[in-house]
């Protein structure tokens, strides 16, 4: 009862192995891929990823604006960014954060919707990354 | 025949030339191996993302108000072509391989009534395009038609510009002309299209995706997929990034492969240099020693006389 899972960045293949379950932060909520789900195409947003082996997480990553392909044998992670979680910094994320709202103030100055809109993603997945970020390193 | 000193000349001239393309080969060599890392980690999300949308595309059929980026726009009229070569020449027949392919293919479009663009990318192919069809190349606004490093920026740049022609009907079709990089010694002259995805391709990869086809086909009939959030949205989001990272892909490997055919290149320019300093070396011996002894001749004959 097990699922091929395979997590790729545009640098490189991250994850690939056999898991049970995996537990996507959908857009629209989170889903788990496990053997004869229906196939399905799913846009991620920025969240976290957990590998299931039996019931205990063995891994967990890190993804941002990504995309999951799921089919009855296994699951295709596309994700902009992949990290581990003790990869993530608080300091990067927070200066993220910062700078995002830097630019947020500028577009809305320009009265650009789309490019706000676009900004609100990527805040939100900043903020996802800083809270991740402080609460590892409790 | 050639004097000594002429010799001397040559061959010191030649020496430095193999210097300097035994240089270039390192140089090449080193650039090489990291560009061809780079290309190489980049492929498995740019085939992968095709894979799906490939998928993705048979699964929803022929529907209508399918976005322009998957299907087209329902013509074959106006053709955008894309021939990616490197900035800089001495890379043997990399550059020239591709800008005769395309040139083949534009013949042909034009020969069969369509209208054709050129959008070069590296400075190669954008000289010798400019040259063969000065009035057929366009490309983005402030762009330079140059490869450089290849970053994200450029192909960014490309795909917004394509994006744009397409929306404002100046564009039915799109096809990237590139070198696939096979190894050191090979790179491919490949015909890709992105614009509507994937219906003519090279035959190796019909192959592939046939092959593909048939085990998908055995597993299941067909993949009727699911959507999260509605297919409209998740098209949306998917498709420019899909147009985005197979201009990228295929810049990696342009980059790699000139970097390769540069090395091959160099590697025989510099044996060739090597030889040549061997003939002229003999030449040079033969020479001076059929001057000497016409040298002792004379002082001999001349004592014998005396």
């Amino acid at each position: 009862m097990s699922i091929q899972l395979e997590i790729v960045s545009p640098e490189k293949v991250v994850v690939s192995q056999q898991v049970d379950m995996a537990v996507l932060p959908g857009l629209e909520g989170d889903i788990a891929a496990m053997e004869g789900h229906v196939p399905m195409i799913l846009l991620l947003r920025g969240g976290v990823i957990h590998l299931y082996v039996g019931d205990k997480i063995t891994d967990s990553f890190f993804v941002e604006s990504g995309f999951a392909e799921m089919k009855e044998t296994g699951c295709t992670v596309l994700a902009k960014e992949v990290k581990k979680l003790d990869e993530l910094s608080e300091e990067v994320a927070t200066k993220l954060l910062a700078d995002l709202e830097e630019s947020f103030k500028e577009a809305a100055k320009g009265n650009d919707a789309e490019r706000q809109r676009e900004l609100i993603d990527e805040m939100q997945n900043a903020q996802v990354m800083l809270e991740l970020a402080t609460s590892v390193k409790k | 025949m050639a004097s000594l000193k002429e010799l001397r000349a040559r061959i010191n001239s030649v020496k430095s030339t193999k210097k300097i393309t035994s240089a270039m080969k390192m140089v090449a060599a080193a650039k090489m191996h990291r560009a061809e890392k780079r290309s190489r980690e980049a492929k498995p999300f740019a085939t992968t993302m095709q894979r799906i949308l490939v998928n993705l595309k048979e699964s929803l059929g022929d529907r209508p108000g399918m976005p322009k980026l998957l299907a087209g726009t329902g013509k074959q009229d106006l053709h955008l072509l894309i021939p990616m070569s490197s900035d800089r020449g001495l890379a043997g027949g990399f550059n020239g391989n591709i800008n005769r392919a395309t040139r083949d293919l534009i013949q042909k479009l034009l020969k069969e009534g369509k209208n054709v663009k050129i959008c070069p990318i590296g400075f190669k192919a954008y000289v010798y395009f400019r040259g063969e069809y000065p009035d057929l190349v366009v490309g983005p606004e402030g762009g330079d038609h140059r490869l450089g490093n290849v970053t994200f920026e450029t192909a960014d740049q490309v795909a917004s510009y394509i994006e744009k022609l397409l929306e404002t009907q100046q564009c039915d079709v799109c096809t990237v002309v590139y070198n696939q990089f096979k190894n050191v010694m090979l790179q491919i002259p490949t015909a890709l299209q992105l614009i509507p995805l994937n219906v003519a391709m090279t035959e190796e990869k019909q192959k592939e995706t046939l092959d593909e086809k048939l085990a998908t086909r055995t597993e299941q009939l067909q993949a009727e997929y699911l959507f999260e959030p509605e297919p409209e949205e998740v098209l949306h989001r998917l498709l420019p990034q899909n147009l985005r990272v197979q201009l990228l892909s295929a810049m990696l490997e342009t980059n790699a492969g000139e970097q390769g055919a540069r090395m091959t290149a160099m590697d025989s320019a510099t044996r060739n240099a090597g030889k040549a300093i061997d003939k002229l070396s003999l030449h040079y011996n033969r020479t001076r020693q059929a001057n000497i002894t016409s040298e002792l001749t004379e002082v001999i004959s001349g004592a014998n006389a005396a």
